[in-house]
């Protein structure tokens, strides 16, 4: 398959672009910041997301969604990243439709994915406890009880947990932290007693969730996919929030690059435009080069997403990692070319800064791909 | 679609029965390269059933049109044809000047005579091409070239220097850039012309470099007499030519490394540092350069890829290859930054047995000319700059 974007998802692409640009440019996340909104993102726009089609676009046309794949979310996501705006898509569009999708019963299907395609359910999935992501290290208890289960333990940066109406918990039935055994998957309503939500507004204005689990009480069709067995699917569903957040980046880092650009040919300096000095020049065609690998790399593991999920941990993991370093460059370049204004809150590139932060901690960060590439390669 | 499988299929048991397992082999010395031309010898039976086969089959440059010897392959076929070689460990049957940078200015500046003089002993590897471009007053400044070409009823007198000329003393013919104006501009007064190594007042010296090889050569040029016919594109306007293989040149060289083939870095270093049980190298700091390595190398072949396709689908940019030239050269000296590190004190064996004549030093040093020949890393960055984001005054 070409790396490139077919003629229908140059469409999508503009479809897309047009409506966020014009509904969701960075002054509406800084709006939503400012007023200290208590949803952090805007219903009203998630209802158009939804009319045109977005919050369905990967859950399977028989549930009401567009049953398109990986390359598809990347392109919104890449948009969503060229403005920063705070959207359930990636949580419950991405993340949430994959683990239904993928490892939901028919049951399971049927009843929370039209919801998530007509935008009236919004999920969120827990899965870290400790500061960094250890998919592995899970140890979230959940013991079996009568018919279910009760879950205790904590949850930490469960992105948009603040206001999720099903979340998906990876819990653990057996074994101990770090085993790939015993690890299962939960759908748990957040209403439940024994279960407290703690909203974080994070340094990037958008907002996740600590949420503590006190022998919350679930029963046994709350499990999704096998009980023990949950560890590939789970991995599977990162892998495909991975290569969403890569994209989030890849367009973030190219906005930023692209507003620094601009500036590299306004501002003057000695007489000139800055842009005429070598020194920033060749930082300047360093971070392009950077940028276009990696958004070839993350084409690529998107495409190896559609083709087979389970086949694609090491495309995803190059993604991740490169998507992270870059989108690093791309803001602490951006911030540092544009000099004092890059310090000040009134501009907006250090909105940019702040997201990059979090886009590189969520699902993993380079470090953390990267050391899965060396493991998966043997040494 | 379905015709392309069935292209793929062929083309993978046309492989698999034609291609001999010795050339599926990393190759391990520079004997193993073929380069075709008329003082060549095949360095093995094997390597001389393969070059044939493919040279037959007009896959020794699959997507040169057929009337050329090529193999008459649009873009989507020849892709195929790089994978599934890719995926059997196939070696190139050949590998030329010819082929990757003269070939591509021929096709799009060449007369058709100049086409059908030249091209066919490219494909068939008969005649071996070498580049005088850099003079030893004109490296990253190359338009400043001041090797002349004096005009004598239908030929040109050629006197000059070129300098860093790779494989001139093993070349037949030369593509050349002289000055045929020397009033006009610096980049308005050059021709790109083409003649036979074995004229009259050709010389060569080889240069001895840092690897203890000789790749490159001081080429002379003392009243050399070359047919006016010879040159390719117009007269004084060889510049264009010259950029325009340039491009192909630098695609070329970003391509060098020896990407995903072979054992991983990671178990090449273990042999020396040693692993855990797990087989986790020793060395954590190493370990996390080459995993590092390993995700850009990835990242790059993917870029490459997508390069090539974005160049069929018409959206590429002319200057985009001195992106990819800078970071796979760039790259090229991390791996063997990283081989040399991880080699230890083995890597340093110039002359010994176990180190075959001290291949890896030998090879870590050469990869030292990467961000230099063919324009160097500070020259791609500014053309990057200047002619992909439009700075000003680069």
């Amino acid at each position: 398959m070409a790396l490139v974007l077919t003629e229908e998802q140059s469409m999508l692409r503009d479809s897309a672009r047009g409506l966020i640009s014009d509904k969701a440019p960075v002054s509406h996340l800084r709006q939503l910041r400012d007023s200290k909104d208590a949803t952090g993102f805007s219903r009203d726009l998630w209802k158009t997301f939804a009319e045109m089609g977005f919050s369905g676009l990967l859950v399977p046309e028989k549930f009401g969604g567009s049953g398109l794949g990986c390359v598809e979310a990347g392109v919104v996501m890449e948009e969503i990243g060229r403005t920063l705006m705070p959207s359930p898509f990636l949580a419950t569009s991405v993340v949430a439709a994959s683990a239904l999708s993928r490892g939901g019963s028919e049951a399971q299907k049927a009843q929370h994915l039209p919801k998530i395609s007509d935008g009236s359910l919004l999920a969120a999935l827990a899965v870290d406890e400790g500061a960094k992501h250890r998919p592995l290290q899970t140890s979230l208890q959940a013991a079996r009880s009568g018919n279910g289960f009760k879950l205790s333990g904590d949850k930490a940066f469960v992105v948009d947990g603040h206001t999720a109406d099903l979340l998906i918990v990876a819990a653990r039935t057996a074994g101990a932290a770090g085993d790939r055994n015993g690890l299962t998957l939960f759908l748990v309503d957040p209403k439940s007693k024994g279960l407290a939500v703690e909203r974080t507004a994070m340094v990037d204005s958008h907002n996740a969730a600590r949420i503590a689990f006190d022998n919350v009480e679930v029963n046994a069709d709350s499990v999704l996919g096998e009980v023990d067995q949950g560890y590939g699917l789970l991995e599977g569903v990162l892998n495909i929030g991975r290569g969403a957040v890569a994209s989030e980046m890849v367009g973030l880092g190219e906005e930023v690059f692209g507003r620094t650009v601009t500036y590299l040919k306004e501002r003057k300096q000695f007489g000139k435009a800055i842009g005429e000095f070598q020194a920033l020049q060749h930082r300047a065609a360093q971070l392009y080069i950077e940028i276009e690998i990696t958004r070839a790399a993350v084409l690529k593991a998107l495409q190896a997403l559609d083709a087979d999920a389970d086949k694609a941990g090491t495309a995803v993991a190059v993604a991740k990692a490169r998507a992270g370093t870059t989108a690093t460059q791309a803001v602490q370049e951006g911030v540092q070319m544009h000099g004092g204004m890059g310090m000040t809150d009134q501009f907006d590139i250090g909105f940019f800064m702040k997201r990059a932060r979090v886009c590189q901690e969520l699902f993993g960060d380079s470090n953390f791909h990267a050391d899965q590439l060396a493991r998966g390669k043997g040494y | 679609m379905a015709d392309l499988e069935k292209f793929r299929s062929e083309t993978r048991a046309w492989l698999e029965q034609n291609c001999p397992p010795e050339m599926r082999k990393p190759m391990t010395s520079d004997g193993d390269t073929f380069w075709g031309g008329r003082n060549t010898k095949f360095s093995s039976e094997a390597q001389r059933v393969w070059f044939e086969r493919m040279r037959d089959k007009g896959w020794t440059v699959p997507h040169w049109p057929r009337e050329y010897g090529g193999g008459g392959l649009d873009g989507e076929e020849a892709k195929i044809v790089r994978q599934e070689m890719a995926a059997i460990g196939a070696r190139q049957p050949l590998t030329s000047f010819g082929i990757s940078m003269l070939g591509p200015a021929l096709l799009k500046y060449g007369t058709e005579e100049q086409k059908k003089e030249h091209l066919p002993k490219i494909t068939a590897g008969l005649i071996r091409w070498c580049q005088g471009y850099s003079e030893p007053n004109a490296g990253s400044d190359l338009a400043s070239l001041q090797t002349r070409a004096e005009s004598d009823g239908n030929d040109y007198i050629i006197n000059g220097q070129k300098i860093w000329t790779s494989y001139a003393n093993y070349a037949d013919w030369i593509f050349c850039l002289v000055r045929t104006d020397p009033a006009a501009k610096k980049h308005d007064g050059i021709s790109f012309i083409l003649f036979d190594m074995t004229s009259k007042g050709v010389s060569t010296k080889p240069i001895l470099l840092i690897s203890g090889y000789s790749p490159f050569c001081e080429t002379f040029f003392d009243n050399v007499r070359v047919p006016k016919s010879h040159v390719v594109g117009t007269v004084n306007r060889g510049w264009d030519v010259a950029k325009y293989l340039l491009q192909h040149e630098r695609a070329m060289i970003s391509g060098m490394g020896e990407r995903g083939v072979g054992r991983p870095l990671g178990q090449i270093a273990a042999d020396s540092v040693g692993a855990d049980a797990q087989g986790k190298l020793d060395d954590a700091q190493l370990r996390s350069q080459i995993a590092t390595f390993e995700v850009d190398e990835a990242a790059l072949a993917a870029a490459a890829e997508r390069a090539v396709d974005l160049a069929k689908a018409g959206q590429s940019h002319p200057a985009f290859s001195s992106a990819m030239k800078y970071y796979g050269t760039e790259l090229n000296k991390r791996r063997y930054e990283i081989l040399m590190s991880a080699g230890g004190s083995d890597a340093l064996e110039w002359e010994s047995e176990r180190s075959r004549g001290g291949a890896r030093p030998r090879a870590w040093l050469r990869t030292k000319a990467n961000s230099i020949e063919g324009g160097t890393s500070e020259v791609m960055l500014g053309i990057v700059a200047k002619r992909i984001l439009d700075l000003p005054g680069a």
